[in-house]
């Protein structure tokens, strides 16, 4: 098991965060597999959210640095890490309210285009890419209410039209901030099936919340606690293990991270 | 098809107006109706709410007036100036401004403006609170501008090209990752794009649209004042844009064109009332129709066609 013969798509070196004296991630060295389905869990306030931040530069680390396929991105914008292919997406649904579906799609299909600043010319230069954009949602099944507005969806197929924005970019890595928070049953399933789907191809780290969806889709689980790593392992080696069983639930219950 | 009729209406109604209503006012509302329009770029399709417009509307006609005064250039060398001073202004207040968000970025546009009004009152070429005065219209392409009637056609197509042009801007590549980036930030961010960079370019057609709508006023009246730069002004345009409807085309148009229209007809009348008038005005609009005129228009015709998504 040593590092060297592996292929991680990402990992971090020693990544610090503290807010004024409140350390909110200490010392996390994370190692993601490429091609992995990678699960970051723990409970709340445990830095999960922070971390997805400080990967995606949208908070600046205040120790520790990020290597992206061996790459040192530390010091990069959150635009530039977009464009390197690490895409994240937000805890809330994070689409353009206002925007039609097809348009949502579109802006992120326009994001590679060299005319993104060009206020001379008609959008319709754009419309080459209805196709591609349409072809998206139909993956994710929303392709008949592409004129709708997105604010007009309900909130699983908001998630489902997230999901197609951060494909129409292709992303190397997608970073998914509980992707089935605040859903019902057959919603959950069918997201979760959404990224068994599109993860083919690409790695995903995703925070998730439900445990359901952890030992169903992810391949490796990192476990943080007080913004530490506390565990590492697959799902077996992590719901067996007694560290864990008392983060999340304090000192008794053995079994119920099974479910 | 039914927007096309509408706007050749429009149109026949801009060139036929000045036959029956006084040229001057109708120039003046013009000149406002641009402003209003580069202004709701800013806030209506980008989401930054700026409080410092008169800068950019005020001291462009300065600039340009002192081309055209002091250094007896030509009109149209005027306005370029005028203008190119204005983007150049734009993206120095830009550039500081859009690193922050919401109102502190009000805050800054607003104390840079003042800056700005403090040159044009103490500098030695501005004519201090008397403003620049006695500056000539001259010629453009060989046409004199002496009478109110040609200046006004010379304004409406100034008028017409700044209104194409933002129409374009809005619908444009450029425009699509705006309206984003108001929806949400973090998601363009997110999706790759270096949103500072677009905030900033859309500040600075704003800010020379606008630098561009003063450059004609000051043509119109023959003097700069000190009042388009005040702070007041740069009130004016958010009442005017608000009360015509915020991001919707032709709402600032028709907000610009009630508010100068009632502060001509209330001025004789009504006195320092005009400014009670207005306020009153401004509480009405934003507790019963915050889409503005145009905006609560449009969604009453789309409620009464029963249907949704008519953009």
């Amino acid at each position: 098991m040593t590092d060297k013969n592996k292929d991680y798509i990402l990992t971090t070196q020693h990544l610090t965060k503290s807010f004024k004296g409140f350390v909110a991630v200490n010392d996390v060295s994370l190692k993601i597999l490429r091609g992995n389905i990678h699960a970051l869990i723990g409970p709340n306030g445990a830095g999960k959210t922070t971390c997805f931040n400080l990967l995606t530069k949208f908070l600046d680390p205040t120790e520790g640095s990020i290597f992206f396929n061996s790459e040192d991105i530390t010091k990069e914008k959150p635009a530039e890490i977009a464009r390197r292919g690490i895409v994240r997406s937000f805890q809330i649904s994070a689409v353009f309210p206002h925007l039609t579906l097809l348009e949502n799609v579109r802006i992120a299909l326009q994001s590679k285009r060299k005319t993104s600043f060009q206020f001379w010319r008609s959008e319709e230069s754009l419309n080459d890419l209805n196709q591609k954009a349409l072809e998206l949602l139909n993956a994710v099944e929303l392709e008949s209410f592409h004129k709708q507005l997105a604010v007009e969806l309900p909130y699983g197929r908001k998630r489902a039209l997230e999901i197609a924005t951060t494909l129409a970019l292709e992303p190397e890595l997608m970073l998914l901030d509980e992707p089935t928070q605040g859903m019902g049953h057959e919603d959950v399933d069918h997201v979760m099936k959404l990224i068994k789907s599109v993860s083919s191809g690409r790695t995903i780290l995703m925070v998730e919340h439900n445990m359901k969806v952890v030992s169903g889709i992810s391949d490796s689980i990192t476990v943080l606690s007080r913004g530490s790593i506390l565990a590492e392992g697959d799902y077996q080696t992590i719901s067996t293990n007694p560290e864990v069983m008392t983060a999340y639930m304090g000192t008794q219950a053995t079994e119920s991270v099974h479910e | 098809m039914m927007r096309t009729v509408t706007y050749l209406i429009l149109l026949a109604i801009g060139l036929l107006l000045p036959h029956f209503v006084y040229p001057v006012l109708l120039m003046k509302i013009l000149c406002f109706a641009i402003f209003a329009c580069a202004f709701n770029l800013l806030l209506g399709f980008s989401g930054l709410l700026s409080f410092g417009h008169a800068a950019f509307f005020g001291g462009a006609a300065y600039i340009a007036g002192y081309l055209i005064k002091n250094l007896e250039l030509p009109t149209i060398i005027g306005i370029l100036g005028g203008v190119l001073f204005t983007a150049l202004l734009g993206w120095l207040v830009g550039l500081l401004a859009i690193r922050r968000q919401g109102i502190y970025f009000a805050m800054v546009t607003l104390a840079l403006a003042q800056m700005i009004y403090f040159i044009c009152l103490e500098a030695p070429i501005t004519g201090g609170e008397d403003g620049m005065q006695g500056i000539p219209r001259g010629n453009l392409f060989g046409l004199s501008l002496q009478s109110d009637l040609t200046l006004y056609y010379v304004v409406l197509a100034g008028f017409i090209f700044a209104f194409l042009l933002i129409y374009r801007t809005i619908h444009s590549p450029f425009g699509q990752v705006l309206k984003a980036i108001r929806e949400n930030e973090p998601r363009a961010i997110s999706l790759g794009y270096d949103v500072s960079k677009y905030k900033l370019l859309a500040f600075v057609l704003s800010a020379s649209i606008s630098g561009f709508a003063g450059i004609l006023k000051m043509l119109v009246f023959n003097f700069a004042t000190l009042t388009d730069v005040h702070w007041h002004m740069s009130g004016d345009v958010v009442l005017m844009t608000i009360f015509g409807g915020i991001g919707t085309i032709l709402g600032p148009v028709v907000g610009s064109t009630i508010i100068i229209g009632l502060e001509d007809q209330l001025a004789d009348s009504a006195g320092d009332m005009v400014t009670v008038i207005m306020g009153a005005i401004f509480v009405v609009c934003v507790l019963i129709f915050r889409k503005g005129i145009v905006g609560e228009s449009v969604a009453l015709y789309q409620r009464m066609l029963g249907r949704k998504n008519l953009t």
